[in-house]
């Protein structure tokens, strides 16, 4: 299963100035650990210590925040689009 | 007949939008927040906001000179200055630049004094001036809608407890997700009624925007969404880019709704949720239309070509 990742602005200083990147896994943790692996500054920037997902960063699969469709464990499929962002104070206020 | 304007905040109406369902067994209502007297769902937080502090002795009704300072990036400001101008409040409003023109000259009209933050860091920027103002005078009083109580407390007494009266076959709530105030106080009061409603978050890709960022620990989770359990009580949580934001504001003008482009993203949220509804079961989906469309007539989102008006988006702060 290969799925493309976006990368914000703030983290492509770790891919290189990559917008884009793309890594195999049959869950959202194993393309993120492939990801982190291949970009090792990537690695304090979305996991904790602990290895969860740091409190600040937000991953979405085809724009679902995966903290709510099972976390880490959340199945990706061929051609699925993955999406880190920074949690940041939204607009609407 | 209304013996004040701040009476005529909340009790709005809620119109069926199904004709926009791609599902024939969902139903989606719109729940019509611009009917609010500054014209959008913050009049509901800005006065519980303002009031709470004077039953709380921040503010002291009839008193002079009493300044208050606040970070948005739009409505909630706009509604405080309401609320300040009737009660003879000064409001300092910390902005970002890269708002509609509408936005600011709403400010100006409500008398509120605008402090412009950088827009490049986004509402980030904003709340971080806020603070740094706040501290630096201690005589001003800081409501912080992004950590106040009073912000998902008004949402719990008055938003939830219409929808369910209104709606009480109600069984997914979808609403923007800023402060999370709205999602957090009418999800609690929802849930009360009834635990199987489901709740979704929509929110904009705003920390793709926001370039003034040195890493993720600059990063920001509102006090309001940690302090209610936001992670616990939300069902899902997803996403939607400015072209789809846009896309559905215009069909919103379909069924007879000019709506601002937060309720067109939310729009679009509600209509992935009726999508994923089983083939076989029905479901009643309520959303937030926040304000309507005034605001942003000058981001050209109904008469521009929308690839041009999607670059635009991206610049400026919408939802």
């Amino acid at each position: 299963m290969t799925v493309s990742i976006r990368i914000p602005t703030v983290l492509r200083p770790q891919t290189g100035g990559s917008a884009s990147v793309a890594f195999d896994g049959a869950t959202i943790g194993e393309v993120l650990g492939a990801m982190v692996a291949a970009h090792p500054g990537l690695a304090g920037q979305v996991f904790s210590a602990d290895g969860s997902l740091h409190k600040f960063v937000n991953i979405y699969v085809n724009d679902d925040d995966v903290r709510y469709t099972g976390g880490l464990e959340t199945p990706v499929a061929d051609g699925d689009e993955v999406t880190i962002l920074p949690a940041v104070a939204g607009g609407a206020a | 007949m209304y013996q004040s304007v701040l009476d005529l905040v909340g009790e709005t109406p809620i119109v069926d939008v199904s004709a926009l369902s791609p599902n024939p067994n969902v139903r989606i209502l719109a729940k019509l927040e611009g009917r609010n007297p500054a014209g959008s769902v913050k009049d509901r937080i800005a006065k519980n906001l303002i009031e709470a502090a004077e039953r709380d002795g921040l503010l002291i009704p009839g008193a002079p000179d009493q300044v208050l300072i606040e970070p948005s990036s739009g409505n909630t400001g706009i509604g405080l200055a309401m609320v300040c101008k009737l009660k003879g409040y000064h409001l300092k409003v910390v902005m970002p630049a890269n708002v509609s023109i509408e936005r600011r000259q709403l400010l100006l009209v409500w008398g509120a004094e605008i402090i412009e933050s950088p827009g490049s860091e986004g509402s980030n920027g904003a709340v971080r001036m806020a603070h740094q103002l706040a501290e630096a005078h201690p005589e001003w009083v800081f409501l912080y809608q992004y950590a106040n109580p009073a912000n998902p407390e008004a949402h719990y007494r008055t938003t939830g407890p219409e929808i369910f009266r209104d709606v009480p076959d109600i069984t997914h709530f979808v609403a923007g997700l800023g402060t999370s105030g709205t999602l957090m106080g009418v999800g609690k009061y929802l849930k009360e009624q009834n635990p199987a409603i489901q709740l979704w978050a929509i929110e904009p890709p705003s920390g793709e925007m926001v370039d003034g960022l040195r890493n993720l620990d600059d990063g920001y989770i509102p006090p309001v969404f940690t302090d209610n359990h936001g992670a616990e009580l939300l069902d899902r949580k997803t996403v939607v880019r400015p072209r789809e934001s846009l896309e559905w504001t215009r069909k919103m003008i379909d069924v007879g709704l000019f709506v601002g482009i937060s309720s067109g993203a939310i729009m679009a949220g509600a209509v992935r949720c009726a999508s994923l509804i089983p083939q076989g079961e029905s479901a009643t989906i309520v959303t937030i239309a926040c304000d309507d469309g005034w605001k942003y007539l000058s981001t050209g989102a109904w008469t521009d070509d929308l690839d041009e008006v999607v670059e635009r988006a991206k610049r400026i702060i919408y939802f």
